[in-house]
């Protein structure tokens, strides 16, 4: 990794005999203790840390319930409340693995709508944006199958319903459903994949986070104003102690806020019927997926036959293979974002016309989430409809035009500049 | 104040979700009434008494029908009986064991250590006894019915009108039924009335009469009391570890508050030379 050689040195001979071998100390100095962080970054820039901390709480939180688990049809509904009634502080433990899901989605979905404010996706920071992006992928994959872990109502029939997307692909689409089912329906075989693969991704986005963070030291934090880093002792403090102890602080706001989940509203986010055993036979009155995941639900409804995105592709597929494209496509099209984007300008700051569409798509998102969790029925159809059609008319048309019309304010010359209120350079 | 804009922002998108995750699980039909229980709110704890009468109605009048099985005769302890009052408990009921070295299944009264014996062999034996419908178990049904279980937020910041916990959808079910349909409905043969039952027809009959249950501790048992004995019995099954997690709670999220106020007091000291 780049940026911020380490002065480290130590008068510990232990310490240099390792350093000598491997240059451990000298690495952690440069990367975590000096360096070079912009000084300006507001508090949007917490995010990023905490979403990291949250995923290792539900690292050691997960390990530790998977102790007591038990991945069969039979017995994970009852091993899961023995978790609950027997285990020493499993409720603890579950009640915060349960609500760190939330929270990792509430944090990473606030990190990345930072990212889409100050356009850190921007050039030098495609790939970082697009790990980014593989990381989200990896997490929704991972929350998913934790899901259907504790075999309730909405485990079973979410499973069944998500699952059974796949099979509208033409060709491929029935041998990967059967693929992931271990067999023709959703049984003891789908749960023990899922227990396996729930266990293994979290580990797949600890490396992809090294990748991200090794992404990022490359170029260093973007930062509110978008204007890259120019004079070091200038414009840069060191991130150990000012971003250690801001991040700290963070953590505490973000803790407390969990901790009031956990302890006084544990099933907030949660599905009544989830604490009814699994039974093929009875389907759910509604099935509804966990609330991260409701704008991209409202998506994949959106797409009924008389749906006037579909038309066109009519001829091509069917709706509901449309619906099952344009899911995972909201999520791809992401990737592309960075050369969507035609302005040379990061921050929304400077972008009067951007900024406001940029409020509208999040209103569109919030809208598309709160579509998602209603029963699909008259006016709503509607607007899910609408709304999704305004996601990626944003995404498509509406960044790449305005990235080329619009007059962006003139950016300050440098980072101290806009802190110190100098006088802004002529446009 | 760079700050206050952050927490603001947060502030809303933490309702826009909240708004979002509760809507989703809104029940239709009337609302139940929301009832001042013992056990919401951020200091609730289960009123002992209430826990013991709602015991005596599960036993008397539930457990001839439902099974619970998530309880064991141990968890009375709970509800404030002694060792030896569980043990007699437990004495009066018996449960399966073995086989023993003849290889044969045998009855034996039930240990503390035992879990609450079911009254049907299986569900095909529920629901030949029924007329065709299998009563539920009752070990977690206040957190599956309604919005589910114990939430502050559904009770100070969205209740009156919104969404009924569990509990007030359990009592509200027991306490909801009409002697006859209303005019109009039609409802099959074998199923009762109730205003709050998804659909209103339901297979279970209005199981609390007046005076169903006689109090030990001399209670009078109306319809509405025992449902609100039994229900605060029900949460507790669901939620044993309510009382335990709600006091862990408010020491956690002091000390929480107290570190981030001194977090942040050293985060100013430490930026003070930034600025």
């Amino acid at each position: 990794m780049s940026g911020g050689t380490s002065k480290f040195q130590s008068n510990n001979g232990l310490v240099n005999w390792v350093e000598h071998r491997l240059p451990i100390f000298s690495f952690m100095d440069a990367q975590l203790n000096q360096y070079p962080t912009p000084k300006n970054l507001n508090y949007f820039w917490n995010f990023g840390s905490l979403a990291g901390i949250i995923l290792v709480i539900m690292i050691v939180s997960g390990i530790a319930l998977a102790m007591s688990y038990t991945p069969h049809t039979e017995f994970a509904f009852s091993s899961v409340e023995r978790i609950m009634r027997d285990v020493n502080s499993g409720w603890l433990i579950r009640y915060l693995h349960v609500n760190g899901a939330s929270m990792f989605f509430i944090v990473v979905y606030i990190h990345m709508f930072r990212g889409l404010y100050y356009g850190s996706y921007k050039a030098p920071r495609e790939i970082l944006w697009m790990i980014g992006i593989f990381i989200l992928l990896a997490m929704m994959a991972t929350a998913f199958m934790g899901y259907v872990l504790p075999w309730g109502q909405m485990s079973f029939w979410g499973a069944t319903v998500i699952t059974n997307l796949f099979s509208a692909l033409p060709i491929i689409g029935e041998p990967i459903v059967k693929l992931l089912w271990g067999g023709f329906v959703v049984e003891n075989a789908t749960l023990n994949r899922f227990f396996a693969l729930h266990y293994l991704l979290p580990f797949v986005i600890v490396g992809l986070i090294f990748m991200h963070l090794w992404a990022l030291h490359m170029h260093h934090s973007n930062n509110p104003t978008g204007v890259e880093i120019k004079d070091e002792k200038q414009d840069t403090i060191p991130f150990h102690p000012y971003y250690t102890i801001k991040d700290l602080y963070g953590l505490g706001l973000l803790l407390t806020f969990f901790a009031f989940f956990i302890f006084f509203a544990p099933n907030y986010f949660g599905h009544p019927d989830n604490y009814i055993m699994a039974d093929p036979l009875v389907t759910p009155a509604h099935i509804v997926p966990e609330w991260y995941f409701l704008p991209f639900y409202a998506i994949l409804r959106a797409f009924t036959t008389d749906f006037f995105m579909y038309i066109p592709f009519a001829w091509l597929m069917s709706a509901k293979l449309a619906g099952v494209i344009a899911m995972f496509a909201s999520i791809l099209v992401l990737l592309a974002l960075p050369w969507l984007d035609r302005s040379h300008i990061r921050s929304s700051n400077y972008r009067p016309a951007f900024r406001i569409f940029y409020w509208v798509f999040v209103i569109d998102c919030l809208v598309l989430g709160w579509v998602g969790g209603q029963a699909a029925e008259g006016i709503l159809v509607t607007i899910g409809q609408w709304a999704t059609f305004w996601y990626f008319f944003h995404l498509i048309i509406v960044v790449p035009v305005v990235g080329v019309l619009e007059r962006p304010k003139a950016l300050p010359n440098s980072i101290a500049a806009s802190i110190n209120g100098a006088p802004q350079a002529a446009e | 104040m760079q700050i206050i804009k952050t927490l603001t922002a947060i502030a809303i998108t933490g309702t826009l979700i909240i708004g979002v995750s509760s809507t989703q699980a809104a029940v239709s039909g009337p609302k139940p009434e929301s009832i001042n229980w013992s056990f919401n709110g951020v200091f609730g704890t289960y009123d002992r008494a209430s826990l013991q009468r709602g015991f005596q109605v599960f036993q008397n009048v539930c457990a001839g029908c439902h099974s619970l099985n998530l309880v064991a005769f141990r968890n009375l302890k709970a509800l404030g009986y002694n060792e030896n009052e569980v043990k007699a408990i437990a004495a009066e009921y018996e449960v399966q064991d073995g086989p023993n070295e003849d290889g044969d299944m045998f009855d034996r009264p039930a240990t503390p250590a035992d879990h609450w014996p079911a009254p049907f062999a299986n569900s095909r034996a529920a629901a030949a006894m029924n007329g065709g419908a299998v009563p539920p178990d009752l070990s977690l049904i206040t957190k599956a019915r309604g919005s589910g279980g114990d939430s502050a937020i559904r009770v100070s910041m969205l209740q009156p009108s919104g969404f009924p916990l569990g509990a007030d959808y359990v009592h509200g079910l027991l306490t909801g039924y009409l002697e006859e349909a209303p005019v109009g409905f039609d409802l099959p043969e074998g199923k009762y009335y109730n205003k709050y039952y998804p659909g209103h027809s339901i297979a279970m009959s209005s199981p609390l009469g007046e005076d169903a249950v006689e109090y030990n501790d001399g209670t009078k048992a109306t319809t509405d009391q025992m449902s609100r004995d039994v229900t605060t019995f029900l949460v507790w099954a669901s939620e044993p570890e309510l009382e335990h997690r709600k006091q862990l709670g408010v020491k956690v999220i002091l000390f929480l508050i107290v570190l981030t106020a001194m977090l942040y007091a050293l985060k100013r000291r430490i930026w003070a030379n930034v600025h």
